[in-house]
């Protein structure tokens, strides 16, 4: 009995002697996210529920006016799109750069990846540099086919913006993923006879999946986000981070711009659980 | 090992995703260098009149992300490194419920953010004009990318029996915390430090909201010029805006290699 004992008390007193100084350590951090994080955010969520013209809240102003639910609905199918792009090319070039060994590789990789930390404006201006009205394809597009190619004001250029910060992730993660990736499986399924599109689809695709998922949620989320690029581009675009500037500068309807960061945080937030929620999923089955 | 046509057909389409992304890099470099870029390079020469000028209209604002960066590095390292060490000490439900937190203001819209801070904290007008405004924000931002690989270095580093052998020998919390814990996670700390310099200094979103016309930082000035200077202005600010980053994501790409790795420094 006491051998048995002694140990639980030895533990029971390292549980209290260790942990405690270890939660004091979180206070500092606890202090600085309180009031610069949580308070704010509530007064967030709370300025939305007022109102300034109509009897209802701001919040049902935003879920009942087609015009901010037009904007939500084309940022949604823009981060969506994107994401989808960007996985599909990120997957490819990640996982090729993963596997095959060759001269000048880990150039291409630095070269892949510095983009993931250009800010928004930044990039803007880069799809200025290559569909603005001065850009790239206006002068290739004027001396093949006699017209200027502008693309970069509109939907496409923020396209073109997202997917430019949004493959590097994506290759970074893959590349991380692929070396995980047990490649006795994929000979096994070679050995068996299957195709080389079978061994994608049926292997290495499901292999990748967890990594792809988290990664496409933070790509959306990022998407959905995205002020700077827009901003750049021009604030005649009707997606929502442009939409919430414009109601708080030019209309000065805080209510109305609380509402919206609100639902447009929503959105992005149930879209990173959902994504957890599946890698769990996922993870349970495999 | 023989190379098949497949291998070269994905080449060809990575070289192809590689150009998209460093073309209208090239293409700023190389009209923030040209004289006149209407005209072309050929006919009107290069320069490196614009970058003067551009430092002699912008380099406060350079001053002040620099400011903003280092501060903000300080800042977090000095909240975020205990909170790490927290976090992987408690690893209860508390503690997982503290870093779903954290993360929180990363996955939400940075405009949201800063409208959040603008709304509480606006009318307090001289904390609102000062650059510490800004800093609070970039705090909150990113926190999280120091306190991610700091943890997973603790968590590598089998800190517990580390700390244990140290209380064994009569050290106490404080002094674990500084001579064993902090130079066992020196790795991540850099690691850290670098990604949280490289954001501050890229910072957007949020920083439009919370600027003043006496704190712009080198992104507002970008944006700035996007909107209003002409093309070769606004091409030297971004090269400039490059010069600056992309040692700093160099020595990123370095250090996270090293700790792919798993050596210690």
């Amino acid at each position: 009995m006491t051998a048995l004992g002694q140990p639980n008390l030895a533990l029971a007193r390292r549980r209290w002697r260790l942990p405690a100084p270890a939660t004091f350590a979180l206070v500092p951090a606890l202090a600085v996210l309180t009031a610069f994080w949580i308070l704010p955010l509530l007064q967030l969520i709370a300025l939305g529920t007022q109102h300034r013209d109509g009897p209802s809240s701001a919040y049902w102003q935003v879920l009942s006016s087609a015009q901010y639910l037009g904007s939500l609905a084309q940022t949604c199918t823009l981060a969506v799109v994107v994401t989808a792009a960007a996985l599909l090319i990120g997957a490819v070039v990640g996982c090729f750069l993963a596997r095959q060994r060759f001269w000048g590789r880990s150039a291409l990789v630095a070269l892949l990846t510095f983009p993931l930390a250009f800010p928004g404006v930044v990039v803007g201006f880069l799809v200025i540099l290559l569909g603005g009205r001065q850009g790239l394809a206006a002068s290739v597009g004027l001396s093949v086919f006699g017209q200027r190619w502008v693309f970069a004001y509109s939907l496409i250029g923020l396209f073109i913006g997202y997917l430019y910060f949004s493959i590097p992730r994506v290759i970074l993660t893959v590349m991380a993923a692929c070396e995980t990736l047990d490649r006795s499986l994929e000979e096994a399924a070679r050995s068996l006879g299957a195709r080389p599109w079978r061994v994608v689809l049926d292997v290495i695709v499901p292999g990748l999946a967890p990594a792809l998922v988290s990664c496409g949620a933070i790509c959306f989320a990022t998407a959905m986000g995205a002020f700077g690029t827009a901003f750049t581009l021009g604030t005649q675009l009707n997606v929502t981070p442009v939409a919430i500037y414009n109601t708080f500068t030019n209309y000065a309807n805080f209510a109305m711009a609380a509402a919206l960061s609100v639902v447009l945080g929503a959105i992005t937030w149930a879209a990173l659980l959902l994504a957890r929620r599946l890698i769990r999923q996922t993870g349970a089955t495999l | 090992m023989k190379r098949t046509a497949g291998f070269y057909g994905r080449l060809l389409f990575v070289l192809l995703v590689c150009a998209f992304m460093l073309v209208p890099v090239l293409m700023s470099l190389l009209a923030g260098l040209t004289r006149n870029y209407f005209q072309g390079v050929v006919a009107s020469g290069l320069t490196l009149g614009w970058l003067l000028q551009v430092w002699a209209a912008y380099a406060d604002t350079v001053w002040l992300s620099l400011r903003l960066a280092v501060a903000c590095a300080v800042g977090v390292v000095m909240i975020g490194v205990p909170a790490a060490y927290a976090l992987v000490r408690m690893n209860n439900r508390f503690s997982r419920a503290f870093e779903e937190l954290m993360v929180l203001p990363v996955a939400m819209p940075g405009l949201a953010s800063a409208l959040a801070l603008l709304l509480t904290y606006g009318q307090y007008g001289a904390f609102r004009g000062s650059w510490l405004f800004i800093l609070v924000g970039h705090v909150i931002f990113t926190l999280p990318f120091l306190v991610r690989p700091v943890m997973a270095v603790m968590q590598r580093q089998h800190l517990p029996v580390l700390e244990e052998a140290a209380a064994s020998l009569g050290a106490g919390p404080l002094q674990r915390f500084f001579t064993v814990v902090v130079p066992n996670s020196r790795a991540g700390i850099l690691a850290g430090v670098l990604m949280v310099v490289t954001l501050s200094l890229g910072e957007f979103n949020l920083t439009w909201m919370l600027h003043t016309p006496m704190t712009k930082t080198l992104p507002v000035g970008l944006a700035d010029s996007y909107a209003s200077a002409r093309l070769e202005v606004a091409s030297a600010y971004t090269v400039i805006f490059l010069l600056l980053i992309v040692p700093l994501l160099i020595a990123l790409q370095a250090i996270n290699h090293h700790l792919a790795r798993g050596d210690r420094p």
